[in-house]
């Protein structure tokens, strides 16, 4: 079993890659808010309180343009309809132990990057853990959006152009070395691979833009590896020795 | 410059309030540890499906031009196939992409 600080150092340790990545990205983000109308406290503020990068960009977009209140809600739910499935798959992974008020704690930060390393965590997730590999990113996320803004345009253009990369590097960095692993990890992601490009290239299919297309494909993706090729039964006692680790 | 808090404050409102709400739900309805095995298969498969799907093609649109990010998407895939750490997998990206951009694709 993990103390609580040690867990907390691991996922504040996780996180600083995250960290990294947000931080150039909201700079971006905050350069552009700023460029574009939205006063610097709004940016943070929407930073703060969101941390979403697809949903906030076009969101902002909207309010620039003066966008209703029900085209925000639409919107942010068809981008971000994802996390759904995130937290439903991260509900199964967080210890029992963990408390409701903890639960609506650790659900605020599911976003694609966080998800994607608590999943590859080896153990239940603690609350401490999950407290240090959210609120790392959090502090990038909320300070690039207010370096970005504040000093809108200074950062040259192919520099933050090569940091574009740097998220998407992240989610092959978790789904190579598992495929490599697990034949059906494979079989999951080349599935869902070949079917974003069809999405994404087929006129007929534009309509499933952006988050509706994510969805669909993961559905489809995690639905045919779970029906040719389902997990093995866990029997209690395997899954609690799992959890304790080498205890003597 | 929009100075319309109001309208500011009420729309960031929104975004926060729809953006938790997907987020809560599910973590706050399945408490239990879900036993149906088709279920949980499909679970443990819909971090990778949905990393891809999100990835491709779109990595390939991520740089500002189509030849550099195949250029870093091909080092964050050779990275990750040795084994290679989140972070230097994202950075050795964005180095392969500063490299092709100074190369002049």
């Amino acid at each position: 079993m993990k103390t609580g600080a040690s867990e907390l150092r691991e996922g504040v340790r996780d996180g600083i890659p995250i960290c990294l990545g947000y931080f150039s990205v909201s700079m971006a983000y905050g350069m552009t808010a700023v460029l574009s109308g939205l006063p610097l406290p709004a940016a943070v503020m929407i930073s703060l309180t969101n941390l979403t990068s697809a949903g906030q960009f076009a969101e902002t977009n909207l309010i620039l343009a003066g966008g209703t209140w029900l085209e925000l809600a639409i919107t942010m739910l068809v981008i971000n309809i994802r996390y759904f499935l995130m937290s439903l798959s991260m509900s199964q992974k967080v210890e029992e132990k963990m408390t409701s008020g903890q639960r609506l704690a650790v659900a605020f930060g599911i976003t694609d990057e966080i998800f994607a390393v608590a999943m590859k965590h080896p153990r239940a997730l603690s609350a401490a853990y999950m407290a240090g590999l959210i609120c790392v990113p959090v502090v990038g996320w909320v300070g690039g959006t207010f370096l970005g803004g504040a000093l809108t345009s200074l950062l040259p253009a192919s520099i933050s152009n090569a940091f574009g990369i740097a998220l998407y590097g992240m989610f092959i960095a978790v789904v190579v070395p598992a495929a490599k692993q697990a034949r059906p990890v494979l079989f999951t992601a080349v599935l869902a691979v070949i079917l974003s490009v069809v999405c994404y290239y087929t006129p007929a299919l534009t309509f499933l833009s952006g988050g509706w297309s994510i969805i669909v494909i993961t559905v489809i993706a995690s639905g045919a590896a779970a029906f040719l090729f389902p997990v093995p039964e866990e029997t209690k006692g395997d899954s609690e020795k799992k959890k304790e680790g080498m205890e003597p | 410059m929009i100075t319309d808090w109001r309208y500011l404050l009420t729309g960031i409102g929104i975004m926060a309030g729809m953006t938790y709400l997907i987020r809560v739900i599910p973590m706050a309805v399945f408490r239990k540890k879900i036993t149906n095995r088709f279920v949980r298969s499909f679970l443990s498969y819909v971090p990778y499906s949905v990393l891809s799907a999100m990835t491709f093609p779109a990595i390939l649109y991520s740089t500002g031009s189509v030849a550099s990010a195949a250029a870093g998407c091909a080092a964050a895939l050779a990275l990750a196939y040795w084994n290679k750490g989140l972070l230097t997998v994202a950075l050795g990206a964005a180095a392969a992409v500063l490299l092709a951009q100074t190369a002049g694709l």
